[in-house]
């Protein structure tokens, strides 16, 4: 049961509260008619299926029942960091490799 | 005889006598005793007959690794517990046990043939042999394989005892009540946070408890514990699993340890526990040698021989040989010869044996053999001897005993390090993987760290032999008879990782997921294939540790509360009429209400006439309802339906149509303008969380701009359906507020007034074809509004219908079902929704995906009608449509069979079908083949009724 950190809510609170909604920071097209195919068949199917770092939606479904974006290694299933919806993805690539420097140390 | 009880010592009250039955012998221990002790100490040496070759097993250990004497444990009504581990069982007066996978008897197994003929069963016998013709398995192989290979019987009765559940937090969890476990619990238990302190036995001391030069310290240790104050201790409970962020499963047995009659509350009871650091104090596990005849009943750990006598009282034997590889089983040597048993002889396979333990053995005056290794053992039922040779080939020697004693090493249990994703590094020193680096915020303390003291010791792969490894029964995995030759096979016939050896050998693969099995194959194999062991990979360990009870897992999460059943106001009412229910996502609903003497079909055609010719009530509260409220609720809701809702008029309905991203149908249903910015939306009754999670979705995610609210009202109004000419007749006397007529209140209207004084949104709609009104009032009113339509009805003969009713009257009318009609992958050409879909609008939900090539395809399957040539046939729901019926296996399916129904108002039976090209068929001859032969029907559009809606409009 993994504790996970709702950025609205401000608690770490126990998973059975949150749904899982898919790969973050991808818009859906602003027209999506001027989309061909490919790109339509890009946004609706194709992703990144990350081993490692993976930016994702969750939902707080029975708490704030708001949407918020989350990095998740999927190796070690660690929530790093959650974050609101709309604020960038942020850069974990510095914090990680100290962390790793520091592991072995 | 061979085992007997040592008339002195040990830690059982011999003051308390118990007697007990083991395959319906009666026979007599003591308090502090387990099944396996008192039995060892009653003479009995066979516990078992083995997995797959039946082969007479005895005890082989005092712990949780025990693989063959699993037991099934009677408690008397209905409570019968299989493969409980006998040294795990403590004894309790009038204990009934009974052994498993024999037949007839223990000591006379018909199929211990297949010992006789194990050559026929190697590794991978099943994989290779049951393979063809498939049609064998369910009849043939899969009933003969499941009666002889098998464990206990699982009980059949429901179990009557109840399971309690806990939650826990505390800032240190220790597993683990050995010395070193007691230690780190008192350690953390002086910085002052709460401490928990988790062991599987009956009593603290672990390992210590079958070293009496321990026990002062035992003592001392735990009179602290139980002296602070924020320390709990819990005994008997085993942590089964280790998951994310320091949270550990424990299960604590409560009762299974006194008679049943003395048993009070619950049985067992599941701890979920979350820590801020946890330390593992697991201990480690003695490991056996692999030798010819290392299975024969009497030859055991001989840690578990040290313990039988030193915590039980209990000797193996009366002339007791140790085959070692370690210092250990010298040191567990000469602690039995303290305690009077005869010490045949000590034969090591190290040629260099340790020093000061050699000298006092010799001084004890026990005969060692170093350099030698046990090449043969002898009985059947019990060990009669051994023969033994210089490195398993010089000449051999033959010695009789009645026990023989592996101390083959230890094996640190990693088991919940494992589950907590730590990594392992293998130490040669242990010949094992120990704890590396951690995950979580945990450590290991003691033996499972390897940071023990258990001496010295040489690791083998297999005890030499000059016998070929082919005719040797030496076996690895006692629970699931894998030998030392099922891993040589495997390794020939080109098996190189470990995960792929295993599970060819099923090696490890038993209830005891290989506690003293997986390392020795480790090592044969890594010694067949010419490789370092890390070179050949390593299993993982998963939760749980030991087999859990289902019941303990479950808790109070049964029958009613295993899930919520959902109810409406009327449901009472319902069951007063005697109606029938069925369950429909989480709500009950009524289906018929069939009066004396009458099926469903009969009540079915009741209720439908009389919604066609009079008027019928239905209890439709179970819609999902959504309010939509916001100066941009219109926008909102244009850019999630295929229809156009801003020109929507307020006291206007309109049938919406929700698609996913991907262009497929999702959820339909009518909604309501009731303002300029407020909507009354419904979904179907099953479609209504997932709806408003995609409307939430989308509103927060993509289009935060918009000013909307969503709130769920699904169970703030009751919505009753009243359906059939007489509707309007029977709403009129009870009306105030709304104007009635059709002019005023016409077809798909919304109009909010009070009914029986009762403030309502008044909906004129319809799902059966006929005039209609879909009721809302507030859910707390809704029975006493029912009861008014119903009493004003009367004069009608107004017939309450259930969704049976109300599926067959929608079918007449050829309007779809989400779900039932459309299963995910159909759009709204395929399902003839055209209409519905807002050609004009620049973009909604899914819009762009039905341009996708996919979806313009030809092939696609459409929503059609399908009548039989036999109308009184009723086809059956989900059967395959073909064109050509003589056609050979597998035939070319064309499409299945989604709704189907006598239809009384017509006749005749009904159905509708989804079918490749299926508009383009119109009047052509499908055929459905089934068991009792091929149905003929000819392909309709799907309306069968009042094609023209002439009744909906009156």
């Amino acid at each position: 049961m993994i504790l996970i950190h709702c950025p609205y809510c401000e608690e770490d609170r126990p998973e059975v509260e949150f749904t899982y909604g898919g790969e973050a920071h991808i818009a859906r097209p602003l027209d999506p008619s001027a989309l061909d195919d490919r790109e339509w068949e890009t946004f609706l199917f194709v992703r990144t299926n990350e081993r490692g770092l993976h930016a994702e939606r969750w939902r707080h479904l029975h708490g704030c029942a708001r949407f918020f974006n989350a990095i998740r290694d999927t190796v070690t299933d660690r929530f790093e960091v959650t974050y609101k919806t709309g604020e960038p993805r942020p850069d974990l690539t510095a914090t990680t490799k100290a962390a790793k420097a520091g592991g072995k140390a | 005889m061979t085992g007997y009880r040592i008339p002195f010592g040990g830690r059982i009250d011999r003051s308390r006598p118990l007697t007990f039955t083991f395959d319906g012998q009666s026979y007599e221990g003591y308090a502090g005793d387990t099944l396996a002790s008192a039995l060892v100490a009653a003479g009995v040496t066979v516990f078992g007959r083995s997995f797959k070759y039946h082969r007479p097993r005895g005890l082989v250990a005092t712990g949780v690794e025990e693989p063959n004497a699993l037991i099934s444990l009677d408690r008397g009504a209905d409570r019968v517990t299989p493969n409980l581990r006998a040294p795990q069982i403590s004894l309790y007066e009038g204990l009934v046990a009974k052994s498993q996978n024999r037949w007839p008897s223990l000591k006379h197994d018909v199929a211990v043939l297949n010992d006789v003929f194990g050559a026929f069963f190697p590794a991978g016998f099943y994989n290779k042999t049951f393979m063809w013709p498939r049609s064998a398995w369910e009849k043939l192989y899969e009933p003969v394989i499941r009666n002889l290979a098998g464990l206990g019987e699982s009980p059949v009765a429901r179990d009557p005892d109840h399971y309690d559940a806990t939650y826990a937090h505390c800032e240190v969890l220790v597993v683990g009540g050995g010395i070193a476990g007691m230690e780190a619990a008192l350690e953390a238990a002086a910085k002052g946070g709460r401490v928990f302190l988790i062991d599987e036995q009956d009593e603290l001391g672990g390992g210590a408890l079958a070293d009496t030069t321990l026990w002062a310290t035992v003592d001392d240790l735990r009179a602290r514990l139980a002296a602070a104050d924020n320390v709990t201790v819990l005994t008997r409970t085993t942590a089964f699993g280790y998951y994310h962020q320091n949270f550990i499963g424990a299960s604590e047995r409560l009762t299974d340890h006194v008679a049943p009659f003395a048993a009070k509350g619950a049985r067992e009871k599941l701890w979920r526990i979350r820590a801020g650091e946890v330390v593992l104090a697991q201990g480690a596990i003695e490991r056996p040698l692999v030798f010819n005849g290392n299975d024969v009943p009497g030859v055991m750990l001989s840690n578990a021989a040290r313990t039988l006598a030193l915590r039980y009282g209990v000797a193996v034997g009366r002339r007791v040989v140790v085959m070692a590889a370690h210092d250990s089983g010298w040191r567990d040597a000469l602690a039995l010869h303290a305690l009077g048993i005869d010490i045949a002889a000590i034969i090591d396979m190290r040629t260099v044996v340790p020093g000061d333990l050699a000298d006092e053995v010799r001084a004890a005056g026990i005969p060692i053999y170093p350099g030698h290794a046990v090449t043969a053992v002898s009985g059947r039922l019990a060990v009669k001897g051994v023969t033994f040779a210089a490195y398993g080939t010089g000449k051999p020697h033959k010695l009789a005993c009645d026990a023989v004693l592996m101390a083959g090493g230890w094996t640190p249990s990693v088991h919940l390090w494992s589950h907590a994703k730590g990594s392992l590094e293998w130490s040669d020193a242990w010949g094992a993987y120990l704890p590396a680096k951690a995950i979580e915020n945990c450590r290991v303390v003691g033996a499972c760290a390897g940071a023990w003291d258990l001496g010295k010791g040489e690791i083998s792969s297999a005890l030499p032999n000059a016998m070929s490894v082919r005719k040797q029964k030496a076996f690895v995995d006692f629970q699931n008879d894998v030998k030392a030759r099922d891993i040589h096979l495997a390794v020939q016939e080109g098996f190189r990782s470990i995960e792929h050896i295993k599970r060819y050998t099923t090696n490890g693969m038993a209830t005891d997921q290989g506690k003293t099995s997986n390392l020795n194959a480790l090592q044969i194999a890594s010694n067949v294939l010419g490789k370092p062991v890390t070179d050949i990979g390593l299993t993982t360990f998963r939760p749980p540790y030991t087999p859990q009870t289902f019941g303990s897992l479950m808790g109070h999460h049964k029958d009613a509360l295993f899930q919520p059943l959902r109810k409406t106001v009327i449901d009472d009412w319902a069951v007063a009429q005697g109606a029938v229910f069925e369950n429909v996502s989480q709500w009950r609903r009524a289906r018929y209400f069939p009066k004396a003497g009458e099926g469903m079909d009969a009540a079915v055609g009741r209720e439908c006439q009389a919604v066609r010719s009079s008027v019928g009530i239905f209890d439709a509260s179970t819609l999902g309802k959504i309010e939509v409220v916001g100066p941009d609720a219109a926008e909102f809701l244009n850019r999630m339906y295929t229809n156009p809702w801003k020109s929507l008029q307020p006291g206007r309905c309109r049938y919406g149509l929700l698609l996913r991203e991907d262009g497929f149908i999702m959820d339909d249903g009518v909604s309501a303008r009731i303002a300029e910015d407020r909507f009354h939306l419904t979904t179907t009754t099953g479609g209504a969380p997932r709806v408003l999670s995609m409307m939430e979705d989308y509103l927060q995610t993509e289009w935060a701009d918009l000013d909307v609210w969503l709130t769920s009202t699904t169970e703030h109004w009751a919505v009753i359906a009243l359906q059939g000419p007489r509707a309007r007749d029977v709403i009129a006397p009870l009306v105030e507020g709304i104007d009635l007529s059709p002019k005023a209140f016409p077809h798909m209207a919304v109009r909010e007034g009070t009914i029986a004084g009762v403030p309502t949104r008044l909906f004129r709609v319809s799902f059966t074809g006929e005039l209609g009104f879909e009721i809302n009032v507030p859910a707390s009113e809704g029975q006493k509004v029912w009861d008014a339509i119903f009493a004003s009805g009367k004069q009608y003969g107004i017939t309450p219908y259930g969704t049976e009713a109300m599926h067959v009257l929608r079918a007449e009318k050829g309007y779809i079902i989400v779900g039932q009609d459309t299963d995910g992958t159909m759009t709204p050409y395929d399902m003839g929704l055209d209409w519905a879909v807002g050609k004009k609008k620049a973009d909604f939900v899914g819009k762009r995906s039905l341009a996708r090539p996919d979806i313009v395809a030809k092939g696609r399957k459409q929503f059609v009608g399908l009548l039989t040539e036999d109308p009184y046939e009723v086809l059956e729901e989900g059967a395959q449509i073909v064109v050509h019926p003589d056609e050979p296996v597998p035939m070319t399916m064309i499409g299945h069979v989604t709704s189907s129904y006598r239809s009384t108002t017509l006749g005749r039976s009904i159905a509708l079908a989804v079918l490749v090209d299926g508009h383009a068929r119109m009047g052509e001859t499908v055929h459905i083949p089934m068991p009792e032969g091929v149905i003929r029907a000819k392909v309709t559009g799907p309306v069968f009724y009042d094609s023209e809606g002439s009744r909906l409009n009156d």
